[in-house]
């Protein structure tokens, strides 16, 4: 059997690297042209971008303003408490990272601990962010002094957070055997998805504190966090909606006949098993919703985005816009990527036995 | 909890005229059928006769439209109780096996005494072991149904229905969507369940299982039952022209 085969491996050129490079780059001549050509391009814009940034490019416009880019107007003397959270989630990630790896496997009860520590984690990092007023240890730092990158994520892991389960409520909406609820998830849904987020963030900033009773004035933060979930859960509530329809109908008929009930079906069995289908679009959703947060500029808040422009607009750093927004765009860059990499963990994670 | 008011003695399974309508399609149109505690029933019959669908209204994954089915001495109807408590007096095995993709074979099998009858974590555990030995597969309990062969997933199936310890176990097909290799494995297992004084109703072309297991055979044609008999009877002499047909097609081929 062996010497079969040996005697029949395959040309040596149509495998491996070499075997890729031939089949994708340098089938045709005129794909070879491309490719040359491609490869010039890429070489002649990362020369310059490469020797621009080490020789032209004045960076101290980064350095000088790096607490501005990083946390806004917050106070100097109160950034330690922003330290801190970074601290907090820091440690709970790599208590996660370990629990949920080979070490954690059977401790059920240290990885509830670390889940309740994650849950116990968002009241804190808002009372260490805002502080208690008076004269504390934690005077009153308003969130109209948040700023920068702090403030980007602020927005973004609320209505991250708050968005999710929100969608998945609008989904099973829409497949619900009640008409009410069907139909006012179906119009939400359309709705929100038939207007712009900037319409929507113009919605919840300036027509929302019209519609309220006098006297009662909802935090803008709040405004732009409200916005950013309703307008996120309504395209989460479609991805989910796709993943349910995936989901055979012989699950729910194996799940009712050991006699689980309409409940248990979906949380036990179906949901899941749609979830875990609709992880990349849900993924890039949140990256989406990431990157959409420097639209709050257009409503007064001083995200990373607003304090890159407020910073080139100073007559000091005239003339440094390239290094601003280079550098801007590397934060988005790394935080997006750093988003999509966890994403195609967690489904090779969760895809063993799929399939 | 559940609407014990009936005692049907020693008839666990009563269908009493039973119809079902698809829209405008009758599928069901008039079933008759009582099934004896302990008692193996094989049901056989052309594709789209509404056998399938007649097992299903048994647990009622189906509904039925007219008649009566009495089940353990609790009726079925709309009432969510007595569709619960139902349910959990009967196993279902399936042709397309359905186990849960997302659960190890182990959680597969516990999932539903743990969160429907309450059981603690261990001794669901400890039953699912002793079904797992039982079906032949205990080495296999922490791998996911998709590292499973066919064969191995559908007893993985009869492990999960048996788990709740049912009184009637229902089986819809269940070796028609396997390689011929594997039939012989699942068919062992019923054959083990059948002796062991289970309550089953089996929808097969296995005909060499029917005559060996089944105490009665029904042959079932657009939306009826034709004929009944024990296999010898059924086998030997069936009464209609349909059924012989139709035995004539499945035995020779």
């Amino acid at each position: 059997m062996a010497t079969v085969s040996e005697a029949i491996r395959p040309t040596r050129t149509s495998v491996g690297v070499l075997g890729w490079l031939k089949e994708n780059l340098f089938s045709t001549w005129y794909n070879t042209l491309l490719t040359f050509g491609s490869l010039w391009l890429i070489y002649v814009i990362l020369r310059g971008i490469g020797t621009w940034a080490s020789t032209k490019a004045k960076w101290d416009v980064v350095t000088t303003n790096l607490w501005l880019f990083m946390v806004g107007p917050f106070p100097r003397e109160d950034v330690w408490r922003v330290g801190a959270c970074v601290i907090m989630v820091v440690l709970l990630g790599l208590l996660s990272w370990v629990g949920w790896g080979p070490l954690g496997r059977g401790r059920m009860g240290a990885r509830r601990w670390v889940i309740a520590g994650w849950l116990l984690s968002f009241p804190l990092t808002l009372l260490l962010l805002r502080g208690l007023g008076g004269n504390s240890v934690l005077p009153l730092v308003g969130t109209n002094l948040w700023g920068g990158l702090l403030l980007t994520f602020v927005l973004a892991i609320i209505s991250i957070v708050a968005s999710f389960p929100l969608g998945v409520l609008l989904a099973l909406g829409r497949r619900s055997s009640l008409p009410a609820i069907r139909v006012f998830s179906t119009l939400y849904i359309e709705l929100i998805r038939g207007v712009p987020l900037v319409t929507v963030l113009y919605m919840a900033s300036i027509m929302l504190p019209l519609f309220l009773p006098e006297g009662m004035r909802v935090d803008k933060v709040v405004r732009a966090i409200v916005g950013f979930t309703l307008f996120t859960a309504a395209y989460i509530a479609e991805n989910v909606r796709g993943g349910l329809a995936a989901v055979p109908i012989g699950q729910y008929e194996a799940a009712k006949a050991v006699g689980l009930s309409g409940t248990q079906v979906m949380v036990l069995i179906v949901l899941p098993q749609a979830l875990r289908a609709v992880i990349p679009p849900i993924v890039g959703q949140f990256i989406a919703l990431f990157k959409d947060t420097s639209l709050v500029a257009i409503i007064g808040l001083m995200d990373l985005l607003y304090i890159s422009k407020c910073v080139v607009a100073q007559p000091e750093f005239m003339g440094l816009k390239r290094e601003v927004y280079l550098f801007v765009s590397v934060i988005y860059f790394i935080f997006s990527y750093a988003m999509s990499y966890a994403s195609r963990r967690l489904e090779v994670k969760l895809g063993v036995g799929e399939r | 909890m559940q609407n014990k008011g009936l005692d049907t003695g020693d008839d666990i399974i009563i269908c009493r005229d039973v119809h079902k309508w698809f829209g405008d399609f009758h599928v069901l149109r008039g079933v008759d059928l009582t099934v004896k505690r302990g008692e193996v029933v094989v049901i056989c019959g052309p594709s789209g006769s509404g056998k399938s669908t007649f097992i299903r209204t048994i647990n009622r994954l189906e509904g039925h439209q007219r008649g009566e089915i009495i089940v353990d001495g609790i009726e079925l109807t709309d009432d969510v109780r007595n569709i619960a408590a139902v349910r959990s007096e009967i196993g279902m095995v399936f042709q397309s096996i359905n186990l849960f993709p997302h659960l190890t074979v182990l959680q597969n099998i516990t999932l539903a005494p743990i969160w429907v009858r309450k059981w603690p974590g261990e001794k669901a555990e400890k039953i699912a072991f002793e079904l797992l030995e039982r079906v032949g597969i205990s080495e296999q309990a922490h791998k996911y149904p998709a590292q499973l062969s066919g064969g191995q997933q559908q007893r993985v199936a009869i492990a999960r229905a048996l788990a709740m310890q049912p009184k009637i176990t229902l089986f819809d097909e269940p070796t028609s969507a396997l390689d011929p290799e594997m039939i012989k494995e699942v068919l062992d297992v019923m054959r083990e369940l059948a002796h062991s004084g289970m309550t089953m109703i089996v929808i097969t072309h296995e005909m060499g299982f029917a005559k060996e297991v089944a105490h009665r055979i029904f042959f079932f044609d657009a939306g009826r039952i034709i004929e009944g008999n024990t296999p010898e009877e059924f086998f030997i002499n069936p009464k209609h022209e349909r059924t012989r047909l139709f035995l004539s097609q499945i035995l020779t081929h």
